[in-house]
């Protein structure tokens, strides 16, 4: 295989990632901080319709990407009200939130279908993206793939470098003694539930602008529960997260190669491939916990009433 | 401003009776808002929703025909729920149950019947449906009682799996040889058909079989030892450790119930209505489900009305589709509000909430 060929496949790797990082990082930070919303894929597939929409409107795809957004924080306000302002189910919350993204993209999405866009253009250095084996791997990706690069970045620093990530972290561990201790347990839940919303968001706008430049009902796919089993996968540590986004996205890449050179097996068998190795890795993941016990932040999941 | 939750010493009974009414009146004054923002009358739009569909004998035999996968589906997923088992791929199991009793039905196909007849294939596709809904809800169900895996997850990702092995049948081995290359299977024989109650008419006998389960939960969930299990682990998951209830045991059944529900439920839909095995077999049913179980308030006779209502609204958005030619997804999205609402409203039953004005947010 010629190094060309290998940068192309490295490339696309990298491109099948990004929706699932965007999105597994922000929901890495609500679990953290002890909230699990299983409506990851509600709010991006709702950031994929409203940013394709958003972008054919106007023009731009960072007013597209920034729509997107603004989609999955808004749905995640809803969660928020649902769980920490009235202490609803977490998780018959986030499938409500699923089924509502749903239907609100396909409609939001309708006047839309079958329209095309051009995909958001790829960085060009001169002489840097023009460099054999690492040129357009390093310097010739979209602007989102940066973005998603530095949200890691930055979230890596906040969760483990300062104080702020550190309160975050002991709230999801324990939000009865971060209560007493004077810690805002339903402001840093509520901040961290719509930052994930945020990331999902941007995640799903990231299918329809960059992926897929255009809009199909349904387009995510399940990527949303990818990205929530990544999340577990990962022992809700950044590190592993991005490495488990590589392996995902590797596996959908392969999947899609093997598709186009027609190896005997049959389509959908190739297709189901992303959702057996999900589960194939929550099983060999428990496997290799079981000496060790859980990793999960000791309050996920579980709803929190200030004591009065 | 803050909002501030205090317990209830017991869940009130009267909210708990209201606040589904509360979230479905809500929910519809929020859809009739939407209806509005897209330019059409919210009364015409009520009108054909709610009320239309009751007004003739056709569409009331649809809401019924809609609502028995729903209620079939939900039951089994209550018990699930009420013991904090979130099993979410009722959709999976259901098609897995389609599948394996259609499986018997083209295999079976044309033949004339041995000593005992084409009686026997019908019961065998039932108990083959249900069985097989089982066996693929145990999966997620076996990988969390014995390493620990999310539920959730195992059982989600399954129903993709399920969705692509009955795509990759139907456009191959089980495709129908006869069919012009159509992606589907050969028409089931009569033998092979659940029949319809009255003579020329849709209604068919998977719609008794829906009763019935709700009732055999009724009595299962109140009566039965195993059913005061489930809602002990459900309520007081402690207390049911201390009483030395089997977790892995409960969890096993649980699943196993809801499997069997919604496999049951996927070759009613196959052998009633459908009449063969296509590339797709469930407009949802399994998600919509977990909706009606939720807006039941997880109880059989709740759930039995809950998918009534639903069913409804189904049929209503068809009826909206051709006449308003408003988009089918805004009932989805209608379904998800509504969802969100009654998940909002049960804070009702168990807690006394006040606005305190002022004061920041704890």
């Amino acid at each position: 295989m010629s190094l060309d060929l290998v940068q192309m496949v490295l490339f696309t790797i990298v491109t099948a990632s990004t929706p699932l990082l965007l999105a597994a990082t922000g929901e890495l930070v609500a679990e953290r901080a002890g909230v699990l919303n299983l409506g990851v894929e509600g709010m991006m597939v709702l950031g994929a319709a409203l940013g394709f929409a958003a972008a054919v409107e106007s023009g731009s795809t960072l007013v597209g990407a920034l729509a997107g957004i603004a989609a999955g924080i808004a749905l995640a306000g809803l969660f928020a009200l649902l769980t920490i302002g009235l202490a609803a189910n977490q998780v018959a919350s986030g499938l409500a939130l699923t089924i509502l993204g749903l239907g609100l993209s396909g409609l939001v999405g309708a006047p839309y279908i079958g329209l095309k866009r051009e995909a958001a253009p790829h960085l060009h250095l001169p002489l840097l993206s023009d460099l054999p084996g690492i040129g357009r791997l390093v310097f010739g990706q979209d602007a989102f793939v940066y973005a998603a690069a530095l949200l890691v970045a930055g979230v890596w620093v906040f969760l483990w470098r300062t104080r702020a990530g550190l309160a975050l972290r002991a709230i999801g561990d324990d939000h009865a003694a971060t209560h007493g201790l004077g810690l805002p347990v339903r402001r840093v839940r509520l901040l961290a539930v719509l930052f994930g919303g945020g990331c999902a968001g941007l995640g799903g706008a990231y299918l329809s602008l960059a992926y897929t430049p255009f809009w199909a009902p349904a387009m995510t796919a399940g990527r949303g529960w990818i990205a929530l089993a990544l999340v577990v996968f990962a022992s809700w540590r950044l590190g592993r997260l991005v490495a488990g986004a590589l392996l995902f996205g590797g596996a959908t890449v392969l999947q899609l190669h093997a598709q186009a050179a027609g190896i005997g097996l049959p389509g959908q068998a190739l297709s189901a491939l992303p959702y057996l190795a999900t589960i194939l890795a929550l099983v060999i993941l428990s496997l290799g916990r079981r000496a060790g016990g859980s990793t999960a932040p000791a309050s996920l999941g579980r709803v929190f009433i200030p004591p009065r | 401003m803050r909002l501030d939750l205090a317990p209830r010493p017991r869940r009130s009974r009267l909210m708990e009776a209201l606040s589904p009414a509360l979230a479905f009146a809500l929910a519809v004054a929020i859809g009739g808002l939407a209806v509005a923002a897209m330019g059409r009358s919210p009364a015409a739009a009520f009108a054909i929703y709610f009320v239309a569909p009751l007004t003739e004998f056709w569409s009331l035999q649809e809401v019924a025909l809609k609502a028995a996968p729903l209620a079939l589906i939900a039951t089994g997923l209550a018990f699930c729920y009420r013991a904090n088992l979130w099993n979410i791929g009722a959709e999976g199991q259901f098609v897995i149950g389609g599948l394996a009793g259609g499986c018997i039905a083209v295999a079976t196909h044309g033949i004339e019947g041995g000593p005992l007849g084409t009686s026997w294939i019908l019961p065998a596709m039932l108990a083959a449906g249900t069985l097989a809904g089982m066996a693929y809800a145990l999966i997620p169900a076996i990988l969390r009682v014995a390493l620990g895996v999310s539920e959730i997850l195992t059982s989600l990702m399954l129903v993709y799996v399920a969705e692509l092995l009955l795509d990759y049948l139907v456009r191959g081995p089980l495709r129908d040889p006869a069919g012009y290359n159509f992606p589907q299977s050969v028409g089931f024989d009569d033998a092979a058909r659940l029949a319809p109650l009255i003579e020329g008419e849709n209604l068919h006998a998977g719609v008794l079989i829906a009763l019935a389960v709700v009732l055999l939960a009724v009595v299962v969930l109140s009566r039965t030892l195993f059913g005061f299990r489930v809602r002990v682990v459900g309520a007081a998951p402690r207390a049911a450790r201390f009483a030395g209830f089997s977790e892995a045991r409960l969890t096993l059944a649980a699943f196993a119930v809801s499997g069997g529900a919604a496999g049951l439920a996927g070759i009613a839909e196959v052998a009633g209505r459908i009449g063969q095995l296509q590339p797709s077999i469930s407009p949802g049913y399994g998600f919509t489900a977990i909706i009606v179980a939720f807006l039941g308030r997880l109880s059989p006779i709740g759930i039995a009305l809950a998918s009534l209502v639903i069913a409804l609204t189904t049929i209503g958005a068809e009826g909206a589709q051709i006449a308003l030619k408003l988009p089918l997804d805004l009932t989805r999205a209608f379904q998800g509000l509504l969802l969100a609402l009654v998940l909002g409203a049960d804070v009702l039953a168990r807690y006394r909430v006040r606005l305190v004005p002022g004061g920041r947010a704890a």
